[in-house]
């Protein structure tokens, strides 16, 4: 008996010691590139609707529908052809457009744009785009705005009258209850719909690189990308990631997590644990303890995929294919599967049975 | 003792003489007859009706008739005519439909933006749902659980709870949205719009391109916008139909020839009046003209397909008539004909069948579920045309009761409408000034040189006291704008009598602004208003330098219109322009009527300033920040 539980002792050890990493999601990327329609390469946002696809390149916007690409132009009406930021409003089904030249509203095939010379858009530049209700949500070069649909009122928001020091404002992500930006150079502002006050998180170590306080704060001022999703906040900056649910900050850094760089162009929480990282070094997943990485090598482009668990222990794990790029720009989900905007092409990650 | 007897013998006389009297007036009043008007009502309520729209219930036995001036739906018996009930609703009301059912009955009330919803049973009107901006026309899916509701001025199709009236949602549509068609197996909803979409890019060119338009087709189960079918030179669509299968649609609307000089009525140049066909039995979408050489149908409105779908009856609201179309000949001329058929003026006698003469401003009608009776709304005489549609003759009138002498503001309305006094009935004002007030696009007119001034179409609502008119103030007063210039450059026709012209002047006078939809409903600013005002109402600018009188907003548009009435040079004059000396135009409900300045070079009220004030000459406004200059805008908007 004692023999027995011996080697039971020693089997669980051994188990423990030689565990086979965690089981995280599998794709098998299918890749568009010009020579397969996309209008081209340089692809900065993605957006799922359903089957159909869209994707902003640095020339047109295309859509993917019936596996052909159909692609709008200026000559369509589109604001500019570098296309920043996409969003879907839901209940109509309108795809918004960000632009380096303006916001364009795709609506049953037509297209009107919105300048700051035709309208009260604050700048042309548009980075970020998020729908909410009647109010399109916008982060321009010059200041946040806000569209109303049925009063086309515009409403800017800048230093002004707001915490923002500088106006640079990447990204956004619009609530029924909290409305959050991401400001390049001025950490995240949070706009509540209830009460129309606005407030601001900053990296406590103020703007520098360094990090002295940990997880009491936005990781740093430089913040790229915003999510928000389930109450809990992702912000995305060039120095690393956070993750706030109201109470407690997580930071995410590439030396203790397992995110590939600290480098992060875009972050899209799938809930409130779960979620994925766009960086220039690959895509990484994190499902609340491990992470996965995949990512054509930086070496010699093979496909890679990388699992890291909770003790940090990184395994790799064979595939066949890869996102086109390393350089992430956007992420979308469908279902299971992902879409990723990358600087080389638009990837469709199908998620594999395991 | 006998005198009591005699008296109550002789009340008893009395009102059986007067029962008698009654029974014998009731019937001679609601008996239909082919050789004099029906009377649809025994009293003669003060006030005009103006029928607009007119509806029968799925069986057949009563019609409503929608009467836009007294504000209220009338339901008559379809037989007699006899007014069984006349229904109070809102402000203006526009457009009413039935549930499929047809137990409610919607109406939208254009100036208070609400719908009414009557119970068809009772004849009360249960419930007042606050809607979006001017709600024109209304359809309820055939699942009963959403309304749709075109609003005119939001440019948009609102998607609301049918039972609750809470609005879920709204769709872009065409600017001015305004008609609302169900497709038969109720999967489509087909949106039009009555100004022309703006155009989408910058050109520098773009108040001197063509109008566009569209047909905006909703999925009705998903509520969402799925195509837009372009309408290329259409400014101006409004009713639409489908045939009973479902298979051919139409659309009525205006063709403004807005690129070449108003100047060649003689050779049809100024609108073509068309019908737009679409669906399975085309197979695409054709523009057809119902007009022909001598024959113009001006002002098409109303449109309906005949059960066997062998005709489609379209009134033409300033030529006081109905087409009627035979619909094989007009397929078969299609498909026989693919090139563009709108130019083509001899196209028409190939499937008009009859022109049949109606009332005054005939505008909304409907067919019986056999087809053989039409009932036209004439809506500037106060009658409801029935038309036999085996003759094609009109086989009686109903009168609506209502005001019956005819005021000098009831006179100047028909003429504002009616196209009888331009050359072959062309055009009328209302042409241009689509139901009252502009129409979205600009002009070239002859007298100021062919080529030379292009103009944008300015309002007309609230125009009362704010001469000189013309965009370059030559005009002193309304009837020399609305005389010798438009008898001679437009009409080119008969002149008006002295006494015409005095109540069309009188018409154009009295037209009051519509609510203004950008303020606040107790009259306050709001802080994005208020900020514009200052600016609107500053003396110096940001750098504490004083601006010269001409250079400040409120001088120039001063008074409770926004004009003061002067003329100014503001820097917008053009190579094609005469003058740069223009008459600083009035403000009132300047946010509906892009697009700007003199000849509608500037797309948005924004574009007057980002573009067209480089040298600050139409206001100092280059030292605005981009928030300050969307201030003084929100401001503007709420004039």
């Amino acid at each position: 008996m004692k023999k027995f539980s011996l080697f039971v002792l020693f089997l669980a050890a051994g188990t423990l010691a030689f565990s086979a990493p965690p089981t995280m999601p599998r794709f098998r990327f299918e890749n568009f590139t010009t020579a397969n329609g996309l209008p081209n390469d340089h692809v900065y946002a993605v957006l799922v609707d359903g089957d159909r696809i869209w994707a902003g390149t640095e020339n047109g916007l295309g859509l993917y529908e019936n596996h052909a690409w159909k692609v709008y132009t200026t000559a369509d009406g589109l604001a500019h052809r570098a296309v920043l930021s996409l969003a879907l409003d839901k209940r109509t089904g309108d795809v918004w457009a960000g632009t380096m030249g303006g916001l364009s509203r795709i609506s049953g095939g037509r297209i009107d744009s919105f300048t700051q010379l035709t309208s009260g858009l604050s700048n042309d530049v548009v980075y970020g785009v998020s729908i909410e209700g009647e109010n399109v949500w916008i982060a321009t070069a010059a200041g946040a705005c806000r569209l109303n649909l049925e009063t086309n009122q515009w409403s800017l928001y800048n230093e002004r009258n707001t915490p923002m020091f500088e106006i640079w404002s990447y990204s956004v992500s619009a609530t029924p209850t909290k409305v959050y930006y991401g400001i390049w150079g001025s950490g995240v502002l949070e706009y509540d719909q209830k009460t129309g006050k606005w407030d601001k998180y900053d990296d406590p170590d103020g703007e520098t690189e360094m990090v002295l306080f940990k997880d009491q704060g936005l990781i740093h001022e430089i913040v790229t990308s915003v999510s928000y999703v389930d109450n809990v906040l992702w912000a995305a900056t060039y120095f690393g990631d956070s993750h706030y649910d109201g109470r407690y900050w997580h930071n995410f850094l590439k030396k203790d997590s397992g995110l590939p760089s600290n480098f992060t162009n875009v972050v899209k929480g799938v809930d409130g644990k779960r979620a994925w990282f766009g960086t220039d070094k690959g895509l990484a997943y994190y499902d609340g303890v491990n992470w996965a990485v995949y990512t054509p090598s930086l070496k010699d482009g093979r496909p890679e995929m990388t699992v890291r668990d909770a003790e940090g222990n990184v395994t790799p794990v064979a595939v066949t294919t890869a996102p086109a790029h390393n350089y992430i720009l956007g992420i979308d989900f469908q279902g299971d599967d992902i879409w990723v905007a990358t600087a080389k092409g638009l990837s469709h990650g199908i998620r594999q049975k395991q | 003792m006998n005198k009591p007897r005699t008296g109550r013998r002789m009340r008893t006389r009395i009102w059986a003489g007067l029962a008698v009297l009654t029974g014998a007036s009731l019937v001679l009043a609601f008996l239909p007859t082919v050789d004099r008007p029906v009377r649809a009502n025994a009293s003669d309520a003060e006030g005009y009706a103006s029928p607009l729209e007119v509806l029968l219930s799925p069986d057949g036995v009563r019609l409503y008739v929608l009467c836009q001036e007294s504000e209220e739906v009338r339901v008559l018996d379809a037989a007699s005519y006899v007014v069984i009930r006349n229904i109070a609703v809102g402000r203006v009301p526009r457009g009413f439909s039935l549930s499929p059912d047809g137990a409610r009955l919607f109406v939208t009330n254009s100036w208070d933006d609400t719908l009414s919803v009557i119970d068809t049973k009772t004849l009360a009107v249960t419930a007042t749902w606050r809607v979006g901006a001017e709600p024109s026309s209304v359809v309820e899916d055939n699942a009963g659980k959403r309304l749709f509701v075109a609003n005119r001025i939001s440019n948009d199709v609102a998607v609301l709870d049918a039972q609750t009236g809470s609005e879920e949602k709204r769709l872009l549509a065409g600017r001015g949205s305004s008609y609302l068609t169900i497709s038969p197996d109720g999967a489509r909803i087909y949106a039009t719009h009555v100004y022309p979409n703006p155009p989408p890019m910058r050109t520098g060119l773009e108040n001197r391109t063509a109008p566009e338009s569209e047909i905006t087709v909703i999925d009705a189960a998903r509520a969402e916008v799925v195509d837009r079918i372009p309408l290329h030179g259409i400014a101006g669509v409004f009713h639409g139909v489908f045939s009973a299968d479902g298979r051919l649609g139409v659309v009525a609307e205006y063709h403004p020839k807005n690129l070449v000089t108003l100047a060649h009525l003689e050779h049809g140049g100024a609108f073509e009046d068309t019908i737009t066909v679409f669906g399975a039995d085309v197979g695409k979408t054709v523009e057809v003209p119902l007009d022909e050489l001598e024959r113009y149908a001006a002002q098409p409105f109303g449109v309906a397909i005949a059960p066997d779908k062998s005709r489609i009856y379209v009134t033409s609201g300033g030529s006081e008539m109905v087409t009627v179309v035979d619909v094989p000949r007009l397929l078969g001329y299609i498909h026989k004909h693919p090139g563009p058929l709108v130019q083509d003026l001899s196209a028409s006698a190939n499937y008009v069948v009859t022109r049949i003469p109606v009332g005054l401003n005939p505008r909304g009608l409907t067919l019986t579920r056999n087809g053989r009776t039409l009932f036209v709304a004439n809506r500037l005489d106060d009658t409801v045309s029935v038309v036999d549609t085996r003759t094609n003759r009109v086989a009686s009138t109903i009168t609506l009761a209502g005001q019956k002498t005819i005021t000098s503001i009831r006179h100047g309305e028909q003429t504002f409408y009616t196209s009888r006094y331009s050359f072959q009935g062309q055009i009328g004002c209302a042409n241009c000034h689509i139901d009252s007030t502009f129409d979205g696009i600009t002009w070239n007119l002859e007298p100021d040189g062919f080529g030379r001034s292009i103009v944008d179409n300015k309002l007309l609502e609230g125009v009362k006291d704010t001469e000189p008119y013309k965009w370059t103030g030559t005009n002193p007063n309304i009837p020399t704008e609305c005389g010798p210039r438009t008898e001679k450059y437009f009409w080119r026709s008969e002149n008006y009598d002295n006494l015409t012209l005095a109540d069309l002047a009188v018409y154009v006078r009295s037209l009051p602004p519509r609510p203004n939809r950008w303020r606040l409903a107790n009259g306050e600013l709001t802080p994005s208003q208020e900020r514009g005002k200052a600016l609107f109402e500053r003396t110096v600018d940001k750098f504490k330098k004083p601006i010269p009188e001409v250079n400040r907003c409120s001088y120039c548009h001063s008074g409770p219109k926004g004009t003061s009435q002067k003329i100014f040079e503001v820097g917008t004059r053009k190579p094609t322009d005469n003058t740069g000396l223009l008459k600083a135009p009035m403000l009132t409900n300047i946010a509906l009527t892009a697009p700007y300045l003199h000849d509608g070079s500037a797309r948005s009220l924004e574009e007057i300033w980002t573009v067209y004030n480089p040298d600050d000459r139409h206001g100092r406004t280059n030292d605005l920040t981009k928030d300050e200059l969307n201030d003084l805008i929100e401001y503007l908007r709420s004039r």
